[in-house]
């Protein structure tokens, strides 16, 4: 019963980000593995540590740089990884179809995890394809889980205030949320091992995918620009608290 | 007339009212809007669609017995086949983000969410990337395209006609190894973030849970929904689902307090699109100060009893 963590090898939340050309970043910043992976890593980890599953697998579809942010998923707990190669940029219509096929090369899979969401395309959608193209159920933004040999029940955090509890037959796919846990960050010695834990690269050239029909393609990045003109509001309190009304009133026409 | 799916949703027995919003984006001449409401009864909702342009409500039921993302999204498509729709809007909303995806992975359609501007005719959108600090223009490809629409971008504008109810009878296939155990509600999340017109957030100045309690009295006033920062959350004062970043809720008020926040770069990646930002903070130099509209250098303490004072004798 094998554990799959799909991984995504991101910029850092807090880098700069310049547009390069059209459609194109400045790759020269930290990457780091998309923060949602890491909820899901760490809820692998703990679900093999409590005896459930045989190997956790890796899975990432990246530019050879997104080797570290494997070594970093194998830091934190998964035994090895894979690594399907590509020089450019795809949509998650791409991302999924070569996520589902190295998964389905590999091995059989039990619990399948993603982040709920990258950081930087911010898609929301490439678990549910997976899903749909390995013919298996899915729930995301999980926070919490409960799995045995037959399945998971999840715990999804829809809204504030509204948790729905599913239950989904193995295999399946689990989009991890924030709420999930508290990432097990890794310790040095966790990070030596990892250095000897094998990265299986996969070129997606080679992969048997179908050339899909339909695509997202970037045609324009710019930056988003933020200009605002900050006015001070001063006074008592009282005073404040009536300008703030009238702003509300006047300006934002909201009362 | 090309029919554009508008995936309704509900909010206590209402439609949500950026749905209009999204009817009203989506109208063109050589259109017809096409309502698609899931498991609620369409009747109560017809009315309110037909002043926003809609022609046809489909009133969709499903054997589902209450909320099931699977089931509902398998009965959208099944809805969209049967009324020859290819283009599916909907919100960015909780429901949302649970259905679309789901349609768009069943069609193996092309998706964005979160579209900031849409043109409907040349598939092509403006969504924010790297959390919010790009715009993208994605151009999709296929034969049916979903698009998610971020709340209140497009102002709601009436536009009345007629429509006609269909009713939609969906049975679920079985054995899809999904299945629905319970819907929790604690009722605290009276007011969804992404949709609210109003939102007062507070951070690392607010110093402890019991002090949130400041923010709800003043929002109680303006119906506003009540948001927090990252280092609120993470110090267990509120709930994740109230958090306002890259890495929580992305907002689209027309005002956005932040209340002892300093704003970091990932606080700004889910706020920096409301219309008008006030900030209060002792600390006159922090980021938020700088990269808002209105900025009070105070103490939270005294400001937000005022405020709750003044906004209790507004009369509206």
């Amino acid at each position: 019963m094998n554990i799959y963590v799909c991984v995504k090898h991101v910029p850092d939340s807090a880098a700069t980000i310049t547009v390069e050309g059209d459609n194109a970043i400045n790759e020269k910043i930290t990457w780091l593995m998309n923060p949602y992976d890491e909820h899901a890593l760490t809820e692998a980890a703990r679900i093999k540590a409590a005896g459930k599953a045989v190997e956790i697998v890796a899975v990432c579809l990246g530019k050879p740089a997104a080797e570290n942010t494997l070594r970093s998923a194998m830091a934190m707990g998964a035994d090895r990884s894979i690594l399907i190669e590509t020089d450019q940029y795809h949509d998650s219509i791409i991302t999924a179809r070569a996520l589902a096929a190295a998964i389905r090369k590999d091995g059989t899979p039990w619990i399948i995890f993603t982040g709920k969401e990258s950081i930087d395309s911010e898609g929301m959608q490439t678990q549910f394809r997976l899903a749909q193209h390995l013919g298996l159920p899915v729930a995301t933004n999980v926070i919490k889980i409960n799995a045995d040999s037959g399945g998971v029940t999840v715990e999804c955090e829809r809204e504030a205030g509204t948790i729905d509890v599913y239950r989904m037959a193995a295999p399946c796919v689990v989009g991890a949320g924030k709420g999930l846990n508290n990432p097990n960050y890794p310790t040095f010695p966790d990070i030596v091992r990892s250095r000897k834990k094998p990265v299986k690269r996969i070129d997606l050239a080679e992969q048997a995918i179908d050339r899909p029909a339909a695509g997202m393609q970037i045609r324009e990045l710019v930056p988003a620009v933020e200009q605002r003109t900050p006015k001070a509001l001063a006074g008592s309190a009282a005073d404040i608290a009536a300008q703030i009304v009238d702003i509300l009133k006047n300006e934002a026409k909201v009362i | 007339m090309q029919p554009i799916g508008l995936l309704i949703e509900f909010k206590g027995g209402q439609i949500k009212p950026a749905n209009f919003g999204m009817a009203t984006a989506a109208r063109a001449e050589n259109r017809q809007l096409v309502a698609l409401v899931v498991d609620t009864p369409a009747n109560d909702a017809k009315a309110a669609l037909e002043a926003y342009g809609v022609t046809r409500v489909v009133n969709i039921r499903t054997d589902s017995n209450g909320w099931n993302p699977a089931v509902h999204a398998a009965a959208v498509v099944a809805a969209m086949q049967e009324n020859g729709i290819t283009t599916l809007i909907g919100l960015t909303s909780p429901t949302g983000r649970e259905l679309l995806p789901r349609v768009a992975a069943r069609l193996d359609a092309p998706l964005v969410m979160d579209c900031i501007d849409i043109d409907l005719d040349a598939h092509r959108v403006k969504t924010s990337q790297y959390s919010g600090k790009t715009i993208a223009t994605i151009s999709m490809t296929g034969s049916h395209f979903i698009y998610g629409m971020r709340a209140n971008v497009v102002a709601p504008e009436e536009a009345p006609a007629a429509a006609e109810v269909i009713d939609f009878p969906f049975a679920a296939d079985q054995g899809s190894g999904f299945e629905v155990i319970e819907t929790r509600t604690d009722g605290s999340g009276s007011q969804h973030l992404a949709e609210s017109d109003i939102i007062i957030s507070g951070g690392r100045g607010l110093k402890n849970a019991e002090n949130f309690k400041l923010l709800f009295d003043c929002a109680r006033h303006l119906n506003a929904a009540v948001g927090a920062s990252r280092v609120a959350v993470d110090n267990g004062w509120v709930p994740y689902a109230m958090q306002v970043g890259q890495t929580g809720v992305k907002v689209n008020p027309k005002v956005y307090m932040a209340v002892g926040i300093s704003g970091s770069i990932q606080h700004f990646a889910g706020m920096k699109t409301a219309k008008t930002v006030i900030a209060i903070n002792t600390d006159a130099k922090a980021a938020i100060m700088a990269n808002c509209d209105y900025f009070v250098v105070g103490d939270l303490f005294d400001i937000l009893p005022a405020l709750e004072k003044a906004l209790a004798s507004v009369k509206r």
